[in-house]
């Protein structure tokens, strides 16, 4: 099936299976892996990506589902060499060890606080509850995001 | 901070914010499945749907018929392409006992997830429409699901070993025989438990992933893999595919976690490597969940039976400790030796005489293989002592704590020989004690306490400590020996200064999250006083790093940073040979700091190292007979185990209606000796706290009695999410190692040793005034209410 999506404000016209999951379309035709893939029941948020601005699980919607919308994915944040600002709140807070469920928890990150821009510590575990990280006890995730608000 | 030593670091002891981070936090980090591999097959694993069958048919015409399929083989197709089977690297007993393991299975399936058939395919989702159409005929065999069930030898899971017992493993130290027996009959006070250490899955957030490219002409072959042990992993392919080993590179590139289960040499990596060498095209595999919850290693699986005895105040006279681990299916990489590394730690932190006796049997179940999973055996001894200590505080009627301060080694008595002959090189657990006490406001949570649960109270308060100690920095060779491992425990490395006196420091470390690069660095820098950021870090390539022994029982650091260090120091002793020949002295005249030689009495006659870089490099004014360049390699074996120690404390409410624990307070107070980098030090404790936490509280592979794993995805096996756990108080003591010369302790394992045994004598004193003596973990809703149940009916 044809498909148009703009991926970090590019527009790719794309053909796709009808079963090929977004996450699949951004790793596999748009050769954008920082995207990961950590289950397979959308438990893990290690896919998560912007669409039209909110924070959804890419492995939990079709490809041609996205057909129209504006994607953001994790290449998609840095501007003019320079890092988001969640993604400096991560690195000065050291909230990320490995580094594989980064990309998903960032962008989920970054959905929180468009939501809700002065977060509680309570509101950033909940708001982050759909992601999982293996390494870090969550304990510096919460504090760059909580960082992040404040700047 | 307590400080033993005061040293003069400028790098060591800050806190340098990772360079690996920018890749990893923009996506532009690769990890195995990243990679562009053009014209690379995929490989699809079909598995074993029982835990126990013979294989009496299998049918492939329908699958290899299927678009996109280039082959399928059976385990029988296969036999021939091994040169061996599948390898355990662990026999630690002359007598045990371990069955043949391929890659597929050939006659017979042991576990659901034993593989059975692979497929090779275009694409990935051929590669997988394929495995349905894979007819396979089972006779299906009993299953052997419970430990205590495969002790009797009932049902069997490997006939040709007619039994399903591996090995025994003893350590029996008495000053005088039978002494263990005479204090146990002489004892005022003791205690006999039994504990369930129940399996967990590693769930690193990675699954596993392999790429094997061969070189079209000449039999070279490069192996991508998610692994830990790039440098294990390419002895151990070798052998087992008949490669020779030289013409085999290992990568490791971006690896996401492993917490031990990539401390292994899996079936997929041998059918990728192996079916690329028979197809001369590159072939690729990547995990599932599911698959990776049935295929990759599980941790724990212990029950453990503990017996404390004490005299009157309470001191330790005596441990005596009967272990049956389960091995599952086959010994994978180090399967059988997990329950050994615990083996020396049953009597935790407490100067016990020489009157210990651990015996461990290694048992076979129709379950995916155990093996290495963060703390690897020390976790579960941790949790025995600690929680059998507070079973003993409970029936003498006095304070855990006391107890405790009762049978600390002293300060004093470092460097301590224990009873097991191994020296604990550092150490100070009553002031970690004291530390995390005052943290945790110790004496005002008891008196809350007793005002708190009153019988009505249906929420009731508890407090739980641990102090551990974990034997880590794996390790002195010679000892590996003794406890017949089948390689050595040193850690290379080469540090090459360039002509620019830019540096090169190659580790035989292989990171997957722990930020080596960055640590790495700052001890190359603060060595050689040249700025971190001129250092880069090479490492997981055998190409880059041939020397090395990987990343595992938080041995990184205390060998691997050790290693660097020496290596420094090789490189500073060439480069003052060279200073003393330009500056015509003796090198005896020289001193060396912030990276200038300067002459004793004369500092203005002194040359920086990165001018001797450029001249070692020109080579044009070199003492005689001595080598151009500045590289040297160093490979260090330590000679002890390091032993990083702490005390844990957690303060939790339980609500014995709901049965739902909330944590109030998590208090650590670790000391892994001089800390490199603070800000990666205190992550490595949170991460490990949570994961031990989260065995205490949330997860557990549960099985079937048929043998299926009913938690084989994360919607049913409860990695923990942000909410469900605490935030964590955390600080340091600082004793540093007096056997390296960094200072320095392993600190990866740490928190999850400490974790586990906290949260569940917490939970266990918030019941206790219903009569609540025990608990199987992980202390669920479930589980509180039974015990609840136990002890009202009971009393």
């Amino acid at each position: 099936m044809k498909i148009n999506i703009t991926v970090n404000g590019t527009s790719h016209d794309g053909e796709v299976e009808p079963r090929t999951l977004l996450v699949h379309y951004l790793r596999e035709h748009l050769a954008l892996t920082g995207t990961n893939i950590g289950c397979d029941t959308s438990s893990c948020g290690a896919c998560t990506v912007h669409l039209n601005g909110e924070s959804v699980k890419s492995c939990t919607i079709l490809a041609v589902q996205a057909d129209g919308t504006k994607i953001v994915t994790i290449e998609g944040l840095s501007k003019d060499g320079e890092m988001h600002p969640m993604q400096q709140a991560f690195m000065e807070n050291h909230g990320l060890q490995c580094g594989y469920c980064t990309p998903g928890m960032v962008m989920a990150a970054i959905g929180l606080l468009n939501e809700n821009p002065n977060p509680t510590e309570s509101d950033v575990r909940q708001g982050l509850e759909g992601n999982l990280c293996r390494c870090t006890g969550y304990h510096n995730i919460v504090k760059s995001v909580l960082a992040a608000a404040n700047k | 901070m307590t400080m033993t030593e005061v040293r003069p670091n400028t790098v060591i002891g800050t806190r340098l914010l990772r360079r690996e981070d920018p890749a990893l936090l923009t996506g532009e980090a690769k990890f195995t499945n990243d990679l562009n591999i053009p014209g690379a097959l995929h490989l699809a694993v079909l598995r074993s749907p029982h835990a126990h069958a013979k294989i009496k048919s299998i049918n492939t015409k329908a699958a290899t018929a299927l678009p996109g399929v280039v082959a399928v083989y059976t385990g029988a197709d296969l036999k021939s392409m091994w040169a061996g089977p599948m390898p355990c690297a662990w026999p630690v007993t002359a007598d045990m006992k371990a069955p043949q393991h391929f890659p597929l299975a050939i006659d017979t399936v042991n576990y659901v997830g034993d593989g059975v058939a692979a497929i090779l395919a275009t694409s990935e989702t051929a590669s997988r429409d394929a495995l349905d159409l894979i007819e396979v005929e089972y006779e299906v065999l009993k299953p052997v699901v419970d430990l205590e069930e495969a002790m009797t030898d009932n049902v069997i899971v490997h006939d040709e070993l007619g039994t399903n017992k591996s090995y025994t493993w003893n350590l029996k130290i008495e000053a005088t025989e039978g002494c263990v027996e005479e204090a146990f009959a002489n004892a005022a006070f003791t205690v006999s438990e039994r504990y369930v250490q129940q399996r967990l899955l590693p769930m690193a957030m990675e699954t596993r992933a392999v790429a094997a490219v061969p070189q079209p002409f000449g039999g070279d072959i490069t192996i991508y893999s998610s692994t830990q042990i790039p440098h294990i992993l390419k002895v151990m392919t070798a052998l087992t595919i008949g490669i020779p080993e030289h013409q085999v590179r290992v990568i490791a590139p971006s690896v996401g976690g492993g917490f031990g289960s990539k401390l292994n040499v899996y079936a997929e990596e041998l059918l990728c490597v192996g079916l690329a060498r028979k197809h001369n095209v590159p072939v690729r595999w990547v995990e599932e969940r599911s698959e990776n919850a049935q295929a990759t290693i599980h941790g724990r699986g212990q029950v453990q039976y503990i017996e404390l005895a004490a005299d009157k105040n309470g001191k330790l006279t005596a441990v005596r400790v009967r272990i049956i681990g389960d091995m599952g299916a086959y010994l994978q990489l180090v399967t059988p030796g997990i329950p050994l590394l615990g083996a020396f730690l049953y009597a935790g932190v407490y100067d016990i005489p020489h009157a210990y006796d651990f015996s461990c049997t290694g048992v076979f179940t129709t379950l995916t293989p155990t093996d290495a999973y963060r703390g690897a055996g020390r976790p579960e001894a941790t949790y025995a002592i600690e929680t059998a200590m507070d079973a003993l505080a409970r029936k003498m009627g006095i304070d855990p704590f006391d107890l405790r301060k009762r049978n600390f080694i002293q300060k004093e008595q470092f460097p301590y020989t224990a009873f097991s002959g191994l020296t604990y090189d550092s150490g100070n657990h009553l002031a970690a004690a004291e530390k995390a006490a005052d943290m945790a406001d110790y004496a005002a949570v008891r008196s809350r306490q007793a005002i708190q649960n009153v019988p009505s109270a249906t929420k009731r308060l508890g407090i739980g400590m641990t102090s551990y100690f974990e034997m880590c920095g794996l390790a002195p060779s010679r000892v590996l020996a003794s406890l017949n491992y089948g390689a050595g425990g040193w850690e290379a490395a080469t540090v090459r200064i360039l002509p620019t006196a830019k540096v090169q420091v190659v580790t035989g470390t292989s990171p997957h999250g722990q930020g080596h690069e960055t640590s790495w660095a700052m001890i190359a820098s603060e060595k050689l006083g040249i700025p971190a950021e001129d250092i880069d870090v090479l490492h997981s390539d055998t190409a880059i790093a041939p020397l090395g022994l990987d990343t595992y029982g938080s041995r990184s650091l205390p060998v691997g940073g050790v290693a660097i260090a020496g290596a420094c120091d090789k490189v500073i002793d060439k480069a003052k040979l060279i200073a003393a020949h330009q500056l015509e002295c003796s090198a005896e005249d020289l001193e060396f700091a912030g990276g200038v030689f300067s002459v004793k009495g004369s500092p203005d006659r002194n040359m920086p190292l990165a001018a001797i870089a450029f001249q070692a490099f020109t080579a044009h004014n070199l003492p005689d007979g001595l080598e151009p360049n500045l590289e040297a390699q160093y490979t260090y074996d330590p000679p002890n185990f390091s032993w990083p120690f702490g005390t844990h404390i957690c303060v939790l409410e339980i609500d014995i209606e709901t049965g739902q624990v909330e944590i109030l307070k998590y208090v650590a107070v670790d000391d892994c000796g001089v800390q490199i980098n603070p800000l990666i030090v205190e992550g490595q404790v949170h991460g490990g706290i949570i994961q031990g936490l989260a065995q205490a509280l949330f997860e557990e592979a549960i099985y079937d009695e048929d043998g299926n794993l009913k938690t084989s995805t994360l919607a049913e096996y409860l990695v923990p999410a942000a909410s469900d756990v605490p935030s964590l108080t955390t600080d340091f003591t600082v004793t540093p190692s007096p056997t390296n010369q960094l200072g320095v302790k392993g600190i990866g394992e740490a928190g999850t040793i400490g974790a586990a045994s906290t949260v569940m004598n917490a939970v266990i004193d918030a019941l206790s005034g219903l009569g609540v003596t025990h608990m199987d973990m992980p202390a669920s809703p479930h589980h509180v209410w039974l015990a609840i149940k136990a002890a009202s009916s009971a009393s």
